[in-house]
């Protein structure tokens, strides 16, 4: 579920990237004040093999797809909530610079998605209260399975309403909800069952990891400073939205006046009947607050305000020709010629 | 096991770009970073229907690729092969929005088609400049600059551990992921709970590499804190780029040239 | 005989879990001089090589480097004096270049960043690996990563090298270069290996191993010689080295 930089605006972009600039300072801040030099090469192992762990697909049961490690959960088992989010987000931050998987904008978007409701929502607040320092395989796998489906729906509905608030992609709110939620009640699911496993697997071969790992956050995170910092931070986006969308009229609010009007316009194609009927039927989240912003708006089709042929013909013309351009001054700037990438892989 | 030749491949070969000599390879990372990331904020904050006002955009990859020397294929597969999220997400909206807004002759354009078009060519610009920034740079090099810029060290260390460690534990997982194929003639797909073992044992080993590694890291003197020793400097070739670019970007993002271009060329024509 | 550079008197190492890892061990060991640790796996070398870097204290019995007791407060001189080579040099390579890597040391002992250049270049022209600076570790050969592994030890300067299994994984024209380079050295040297004939050619004096406990110790050449000591060790003669002393 990463969010791509090209779903978002800058404003929700942006906004994301502070809360989790902001939880990236917060955590180091922490992990400087417990002053274990172990953790410095720990942590940085544990990034690798969560890449490397999530290179590795496997079959989910009954399904037929594949399915792939999450890894928030587990890094927060062994390294504490503050190390773990840290861990988690490098492994973000590579993946967006190396394999372009997200993107860099939509980088805090990610770490929140990801990191934050595992780490300082699902880890403390349901694993570490049941499973605690048990030792029943039973305990585990309930803490596991619980806090794994509700990281991931709380990561699930923030991609919705992230996209939403960039107003990029049409999706009414309800649809992309029956749509991401589900899905990723499975995700969870499995998520669940693979950090269990590990856990298992890692007290039965080698329990002083995870007793070391205990001790070093005996309280794990407090639900008052929890939710107090989740209060802050959720704050801070607001007013970062609020400021982008003022400074920039038609960036938030329009978009969202949009994206919810859409379901009003002439609904012709099966699959949006389909989408529709399923929504009308099983709507369990109140839309009020779309639809009262709808009157506002009458015609979704003012938005675009000249719908003049002569300019769409010149934005088509242009347009190509710009690209053109920019071939030309590429070919241009480079000197020898096309390169053959074998060049450059060499052992 | 593709996705792990394909993973380990990419690893090496962003290495290797990074490792060239051109001008752009020798600019400071900061500010390539800095232009960067001026670039996405300003491509992403078009409103949702632009299309033809993009396009100027397309010319800050293409000049990292071409000055850069970097293989131009390479870069584009990678940039199309990734995240089908931003499609599967932006499929939809030709279905939901099927207001007609641009007319070419006698076709009709929904904003649909328009917004989706639009999520490609931002998706397309996004990507393949952040990963001509990377293959310029190399993720050390970008790690330094966020050192410099005051990123909280632990972070910043994190990075510079973990992107040394990819390539060690990628090859080990690779190792143990093969071993299984090798024996399980029947299943082609790894079960759940081979995925828990391999990865259980993977993690294990992973935290006694970790061990290890302190020990070195003791052994040097090792007191808490890395550091580093300064390889980078802010010149006028720095200062130029960034302001030439943003120059560029205001001038993109302020006026829609191919629209202005386009008017030019229907009035010769007519 | 001089003044022992290290000197080990009755020390035993147990491990949390109970097992007796190390038990009575004591040696002396010159300045200058150069000591193979043979011994099948799990006989106890490593956990002796942990000692002389203080990464494991003694049990019981001490150990002493340079005339400082191995313990808590020495450990920074402790290891200042000893460099480790580590057996797996990924481990060992952990910073992203190899510049960086053999500053490491430097910088954390507060070497100014004037000198900071030539003594790492020094460092790396010692082992040939002058030109691999600008790279990161992960692209080396094996036999490059061992190098420069090397020169990172090398350029803190210590008097004594620990070394674990330095041949392991080495291509036989790495492991000549390197039993060259080993041999151009002047300073103390500890080598754990299985490696028998390197251990021939580069040590002078040897001890065995055996199950914690050393079971001989003399001169290499006559130690590899001793065909039933060697056996019940569970290890077997240098291939170049008959009881003969002939090929």
């Amino acid at each position: 579920m990463h969010m791509a930089d090209a779903l978002i605006s800058p404003a929700v972009g942006g906004a994301m990237w502070a809360v989790s600039g902001g939880l990236i300072a917060y955590s180091a801040k922490k992990v400087r004040e417990e002053a274990d030099d172990r953790k410095v090469p720990l942590m940085g192992v544990l990034g690798a093999f969560i890449f490397a762990a999530q290179m590795i697909n496997f079959s989910i049961p009954a399904t037929g797809s594949s399915g792939h490690l999450g890894g928030g959960m587990i890094l927060s088992i062994l390294l504490g909530p503050y190390a773990g989010f840290l861990t988690l987000a490098s492994v973000l931050t590579i993946q967006a610079l190396f394999f372009a998987d997200g993107g860099l904008l939509a980088l805090g978007c990610n770490m929140l998605n990801m990191g934050f409701f595992t780490c300082f929502i699902a880890y403390p607040l349901i694993h570490r209260r049941i499973a605690g320092n048990s030792t029943d395989g039973k305990r585990i796998m309930t803490a596991a399975l619980l806090a794994g489906v509700a990281g991931l729906q709380l990561g699930a509905f923030a991609v919705v309403i992230e996209t939403l608030a960039s107003g990029i992609s049409e999706l009414p709110f309800r649809t992309f909800v029956l749509l991401m939620q589900p899905i990723h009640l499975a995700i969870g699911l499995v998520e669940g069952t693979v950090t269990a496993g590990i856990a298992t697997l890692v007290m039965n071969a080698r329990p002083e990891i995870l007793a070391t790992a205990g001790q070093e956050a005996p309280a794990g995170v407090s639900v008052k400073k929890t939710l107090l910092t989740f209060g802050a931070a959720a704050a801070l986006a607001a007013g970062a939205l609020s400021w982008f969308a003022s400074a920039d009229p038609d960036g938030l609010e329009w978009s969202m006046l949009k994206t919810s009007g859409k379901e009003e316009l002439e609904s012709g194609g099966r699959l949006h009947g389909l989408l529709d009927s399923v929504q009308k039927r099983t709507a369990f989240l109140p839309d009020y607050n779309f639809r009262k912003a709808e009157t506002a708006e009458p015609g979704a089709g003012q938005a675009w305000p000249a719908v003049d042929k002569g300019t769409s013909a010149a934005g088509l013309i242009g347009g190509l020709l710009t690209l053109l351009l920019a071939w030309i001054a590429g070919l241009a700037l480079r000197r020898g010629g096309v390169k053959s990438l074998s060049r450059y892989n060499r052992p | 096991m593709n996705s792990f030749a394909a993973n380990s491949f990419d690893l090496g070969t962003m290495d290797a770009l990074a490792a060239g000599n051109t001008p752009l390879h020798r600019l400071d990372a900061r500010a390539k970073l800095l232009v960067t990331l001026l670039f996405i904020v300003t491509v992403v904050s078009f409103e949702k229907y632009s299309v033809s006002a993009l396009m100027p955009f397309v010319l800050y990859p293409v000049f990292l690729i071409a000055a850069g020397d970097l293989p131009a294929g390479y870069i584009l597969k990678k940039a199309l092969w990734v995240s089908p999220f931003a499609l599967s997400v932006g499929i939809f909206n030709p279905l939901l929005d099927r207001q007609i807004v641009l007319h070419l002759g006698e076709f009709g354009i929904s904003g649909g088609w328009l917004s989706l078009t639009s999520i490609l060519i931002r998706f397309a610009l996004t990507v393949s400049a952040a990963l001509a920034l990377v293959a310029l740079t190399g993720v050390n090099a970008i790690c330094e600059a966020l050192m410099k810029w005051g990123v909280p060290r632990p972070f910043s260390v994190q990075l510079l551990f973990l992107n040394r460690f990819l390539s060690v534990l990628a090859g080990e997982a690779g190792r143990m992921t093969r071993a299984r194929a090798l024996r399980g003639f029947r299943k082609r797909k790894m079960g759940i709970g081979t995925f828990v073992q391999i990865a259980g044992h993977l993690l294990l080993r992973a935290v006694d590499r970790a061990e290890r590694v302190y020990r070195a890291m003791l052994c040097r003197g090792f007191d808490g804190r890395i550091r580093l020793a300064g390889h980078s400097h802010i010149g006028g070739r720095e200062v130029f780029f960034v302001t030439a670019w943003g120059a560029l970007f205001a001038l993109f993002r302020l006026t829609n040239l191919p629209v202005e271009l386009g008017y030019l060329l229907t009035r010769i024509i007519e | 005989m001089n003044r022992p550079i290290i000197e080990a008197k009755e020390l035993c190492y147990t491990y949390p879990d109970g097992t007796a890892a190390l038990k009575d061990i004591s040696f002396r060991i010159a300045q200058g001089g150069s000591v193979a640790l043979v011994g099948e796996n799990g006989a106890g070398k490593s956990s002796l090589l942990q000692h002389f870097t203080g990464c494991l204290l003694p049990s019981a019995g001490t150990l002493s480097i340079k005339g400082t007791m191995v313990e808590g407060k020495n450990l920074k001189a402790v290891r200042r004096a000893v460099g480790m080579l580590f057996q797996n040099p990924d481990d060992q390579l952990f910073m992203p270049t190899v510049f960086d890597d053999v500053a490491f040391g430097l910088l954390n002992t507060g070497t100014p960043e004037n000198e900071l250049e030539t003594r790492v270049m020094e460092a790396l022209g010692t082992v040939g690996a002058a030109h691999l600076r600008a790279r990161p570790p992960y692209r080396l050969s094996q036999g490059e990563k061992r190098a420069v592994a090397i020169a990172g030890v090398l350029a803190m300067g210590p008097d004594i090298l620990v070394m674990d299994e330095p041949t392991s994984g080495l291509d036989p024209g790495s492991r000549r270069r390197l039993i060259r380079l080993l041999k151009t050295f002047g300073h103390t040297k500890v080598i754990a290996t299985h490696d028998m004939d390197f251990a021939l050619e580069t040590c002078e004096r040897a001890m065995v191993i055996h199950r914690g406990r050393i079971s001989a110790d003399g001169p290499a050449r006559v130690i590899f010689s001793d065909k039933a000591l060697l056996e019940r060790a569970s290890l077997e003669p240098p291939r170049g080295y008959g009881p003969t002393g002939c090929p």
